[in-house]
């Protein structure tokens, strides 16, 4: 199938869909990639770039014409005519706050996956381009912050004064929240955070970050994933506390954003107008309505009392090249998923998870929103249905063996009770001897084995001993004292190659060992 | 005073005995050990022979002489001319004479003995451990000198055969102690000859080193029932230590292959282990040859050698012994890695390296050396199989699985040296062979060893 990558049309929009070497990667699937002429320009990747990772570079009408469209921005009207009837189109399109675009992706018979509605699961992040853009928005919303900002980062002594650390306050520590974290960190500014999850508070502190609890007992366990809206007491003191820290801070960076709703507004006018002059905001959700009251999409706003919102809403886009690399591996990885047999067969298998929440259209039917699916970001909050752990085998009864001991020490004092005197001490002489056999040979080296079997079978040649006594004592008066020489004389025999040979045979090998 | 002389002499020997096997237990020691042990023993004959000379005629000193000239010239010859590979066969001849030597003392006890019921019991227990041990050696030789087959006999109902014959000796020995009768005697070693040659016959060729230390044992054991007939302290003593240093052994030897010592004694494996599963598609193996082996030992910092059965049969010691100096000259940092049932006997490559002449430091157990492997450049597999096969820790239904084995698969390269396809002594497929980092190297080991000597 042919995979089509046209030019965003946009405004200000510099990434692409597809960079050469994921073209590459595309390729390798089994599919056949088209660039359209000049998609690549703003992300710095030239057509010829393209051909040479093995696509071809064509046209609009022919890009929009493949088999499946992958594409940076959601579509407009007039691209949604260019697909043709039964293509798959692959882009961000927030189906949640636009329900007309997924109406008509519907209505033109189309199989439309939307990018920004990958479930947060494990498997699925090496897809999930919210993150993966989000990264590198947090980084680029405090090097915009640094930019408008008058003064360093880092605290410094220097010999024309003392220089104070910026102080930067990061309002949601999601990706973006902690990428701003790491990056204000880096730059040696005093970074906090507040979150409205908790759990977070650890991650924040990984970054560098010091992380601002709200005082409140409501706490959000949020089991998708994702953030939601908070109740009205946890608002009031969240309220409190942002507007205590804007009295303080340099930097405000806000990236508060609930899936399929408005930003919420988080810093009010009030709040801002207590700020420093040349103090600089950045409201990465200008987007979707702003967290910052007076703040506009798409632009650099400066208040009366000389703060800075900048409400840039391309961030990630600012770093075209990376951006575009980190999307296109996104869609390669999706590609990966529904390439089953790497045959360049698009395969939408809608018993996958990952697949169903993000596929909004299909042949012509809706299919947002999906079957809501709950995943472990966090810990579940039901721990009270644990089942009962099946008891484990009972270890063995520890007394078993003393009274297995038991049972055989009274029936060796019953036999020795019948026992004449002269058994019993060769019993003991027995019994010592077994112990001592067992501790001399318990650390015996390994290679030693042989000759250590050897130097045994030559010392219970000492039956030896039993048949020499049988054969000097031995009468040899009547027949049944011949049979006994006879057989004391062929035990002598035996048991004389046994010592000989035994002895012999150890010395032999043991001269061979030596030490290098 | 006589006596007491003599019983000192035995106690003398007796503490020589204990010290020559725990000389035995280190290199530093283990020649001491062995010149302690003949020591003890000259003390214990010498004394012996004076209580017998007491009351021997020319008749017994004249048998005694030729007796013993005859078993030392057997001995020392036997001793002189022994393969180090054939070492095996010649211990397990060994304990069939001890057994032997049990049995004919046991009878003479019988025939020149009191007849209380306490001596009757320990002739009527000598004869039986002697004649166990006889025959199971004899069977243990046969099978390693490949006289008979090496796989395990299966009896229908074996466990119930065995199960009556002890049943029966038992009933025996009461009718032996009540009518002191020779003929229970008889019949009892008969059966015991049986019951040791069946025993050992249904146990399979893989399983030797236990089969092979377990007889040791049991020879000890022998001659200290000889020692309690007798009232002879040092046979008892030296039997006990015989016995359970066997023992012992053979316990170390079962744990090395993951095995139940009874479930080995009562034998059957390798066979339903079965031949390899043909229904497992393992993929290709890949065929190499002399001269890029020779360029994969040049080039590499660490080599480990894993000899196994293969190596003994043959007679690739000596080759494997020039590679090893060769490349040691060269700065490659060689060692062996030693699995405990390589070969057929506890230590026998040890013996064998050792043989060749390379350095007892080098040659390291599969515990030493099992923590390196990864680190390894190459590993050659000389004649091993199951002691190196991945699917003992891969494949929980793998008839070897839990076995500890040498984790050679980790290495960089694996080279196995093999005259063919065939399964191991276990029966089971070895995956390693279809490894991507594994090559095989078929024909003789010794001829292929000397090729890549040349092509280096």
């Amino acid at each position: 199938m042919q995979i089509g990558v046209p030019r965003e049309t946009r405004p200000r929009e510099t990434r692409v869909a597809a960079t050469p070497k994921t073209v590459a990667q595309l390729i390798s699937l089994g599919y056949d990639v088209v660039v359209e002429r000049g998609a690549g320009v703003g992300a710095s990747f030239d057509d010829a770039a393209y051909v040479a990772a093995g696509a071809r570079v064509v046209d609009a009408a022919e890009a929009w014409a493949s088999d499946i469209v992958h594409k940076v921005n959601a579509p407009s009207d007039a691209e949604i005519a260019l697909l043709r009837p039964g293509a798959s189109l692959v882009s961000l399109m927030a189906p949640a706050l636009s329900p007309d675009l997924v109406e008509k992706l519907r209505a033109a018979n189309v199989t439309a996956m939307a990018m920004d509605a990958v479930p947060r699961i494990s498997r699925a992040q090496s897809l999930d381009v919210l993150s993966s853009m989000a990264n590198i928005a947090g980084y680029r919303a405090v090097v915009e912050a640094a930019h408008e900002f008058g003064s360093f980062f880092t605290g410094q002594v220097t010999a024309a004064g003392k220089v104070p650390p910026a102080k930067v306050l990061v309002v949601g520590a999601g990706v973006a929240g902690l990428a701003a974290i790491g990056t204000a960190g880096s730059l040696g500014a005093i970074v906090r955070a507040t979150d409205a999850r908790p759990e977070v508070a650890e991650q924040v502190e990984s970054m560098g970050g010091e992380f601002l609890r709200v005082q409140i007992g409501e706490q959000q366990v949020s089991s998708d994933g994702y953030a939601r809206e908070m109740g009205e007491d946890y608002n009031r003191k969240a309220a409190e506390l942002y507007a205590e820290q804007a009295k303080d801070v340099d930097i405000i960076i806000t990236t508060a954003l609930i899936p399929g709703k408005p930003a919420p507004r988080l810093i009010t006018g009030d709040m801002v107008a207590t700020m420093k002059a040349g103090s600089v905001i950045v409201d990465m959700a200008a987007a979707n309505g702003g967290n910052v009251e007076g703040s506009v999409a798409d632009e650099l706003v400066v208040t009366s009392n000389g703060v800075k919102i900048i409400g840039y809403t391309d961030l990630a886009g600012r770093l075209p090249t990376q951006a575009s690399q980190l999307y296109g591996t996104n869609l390669v990885n999706l590609m990966k998923l529904v390439t089953p047999a790497k045959d360049g067969q698009l395969v939408v298998d809608l018993d996958d998870t990952v697949v169903r929440g993000m596929t909004v259209a299909r042949d012509g039917d809706l299919l947002w929103p999906p079957p809501p699916i709950q995943v472990s970001a966090a810990p579940a909050p039901v721990a009270a249905a644990a089942p009962v752990a099946k008891a484990p085998p009972p270890p063995p009864d520890p007394n078993r063996k003393f009274v297995l001991m038991g049972i055989g020490a009274a029936v060796f004092a019953l036999i020795a009770a019948f026992s004449p005197a002269s058994f019993l001490s060769h019993f003991t002489v027995f019994a010592l001897a077994v112990v001592v056999g067992f501790y001399v040979i318990g650390n015996v080296h390994h290679a030693l084995h042989t000759p250590l079997m050897s130097v045994t079978n030559a010392i219970s040649g000492i039956i030896v001993v039993g048949a020499l006594i049988q054969l000097g004592v031995s009468e040899t008066g009547d027949s049944s004292g011949a049979v006994i020489l006879a057989l004391a004389f062929v035990a002598s025999l035996v048991a004389s190659i046994n010592i000989f040979g035994g002895f012999l045979v150890t010395r032999r090998m043991l001269t061979m060992f030596r030490k290098g | 005073m006589e006596t007491s002389i003599i019983t000192a002499a035995y106690i003398i020997a007796a503490l020589l005995f204990i010290f020559s096997l725990g000389g035995l237990s280190k290199h530093e020691t283990a020649k001491d050990g062995n010149v302690l042990g003949i020591v003890g023993m000259g003390i214990a004959l010498v004394a012996t022979l004076w209580l017998a000379g007491r009351s021997a005629e020319w008749l017994n000193w004249g048998l005694i002489a030729v007796a013993v000239a005859i078993g030392a010239l057997i001995g020392v010859n036997k001793a002189r001319r022994v393969e180090m590979t054939g070492m095996p066969e010649l211990i397990a001849m060994l304990h069939s004479f001890v057994g032997l030597a049990a049995v004919l003392v046991g009878y003479n006890s019988f025939l020149t003995g009191s007849e209380d019921a306490v001596h009757s019991v320990e002739v009527f227990l000598g004869v039986f451990i002697g004649a166990v041990t006889f025959t199971g050696s004899i069977v243990a030789y046969l099978k390693l000198s490949a006289k008979i087959s090496g796989a395990p006999l299966m009896l229908p109902m074996r466990h119930w055969l065995n199960l009556a014959a002890g049943v029966v000796s038992v009933g025996l020995m009461v009718w032996f102690v009540a009518a002191h009768s020779i003929v229970p005697l008889l019949i009892m070693t008969a059966i015991a000859l049986a019951f040791g040659w069946h025993l050992v016959a249904s146990i399979g060729g893989g399983d030797m080193p236990v089969v092979v230390s377990m007889l040791n044992s049991y020879s000890g054991w022998a001659a200290a029932a000889a020692g309690f007939m007798l009232g002879n302290d040092l046979l008892i003593v030296t039997g006990a230590l015989v016995g359970s240093s066997g023992a012992y052994l053979s316990y170390i030897m079962s744990k090395a292959m993951n095995r139940k010592f009874l479930s080995v004694i009562a034998g059957g494996f390798g066979s339903d282990g079965g031949a390899p599963k043909g229904d497992v598609d393992y993929g290709e193996h890949r065929e190499t040859n002399a001269a890029e082996v020779a360029d994969l030992l040049t080039n590499a910092k660490s080599v480990v050698i894993t000899p196994g059965y293969g190596m003994a049969v043959a007679q690739a010691q000596y080759p494997v012994a020039e590679l090893t100096s060769h490349l040691r000259q060269k700065g490659v940092n060689v060692r062996f890695g030693i699995h405990p049932v390589a070969g057929r006997l506890p230590g026998h490559m040890n013996v064998l390296l050792a043989e060749a002449k390379v350095p007892y430091d080098i040659v390291l157990e599969m515990d030493e050396i099992n923590g390196d492997l990864p680190e390894t450049d190459v590993v050659l597999v000389i004649g091993a199989n199951d002691t190196v096969n991945p699917s003992a820790e891969e494949d929980p239904n793998s008839p070897i699985a839990g076995m500890p084995v040498l984790e050679v698969w980790k290495a960089r390269d694996v080279v196995v040296f093999k005259r063919s396809m065939a399964a191991g002594y276990a029966g089971v497929q070895n995956p390693l062979f279809f490894r991507d980092n594994s090559a095989m190297l078929f024909g003789d080991a010794k001829e292929r060893v000397e090729d890549i000597i040349k092509a280096l």
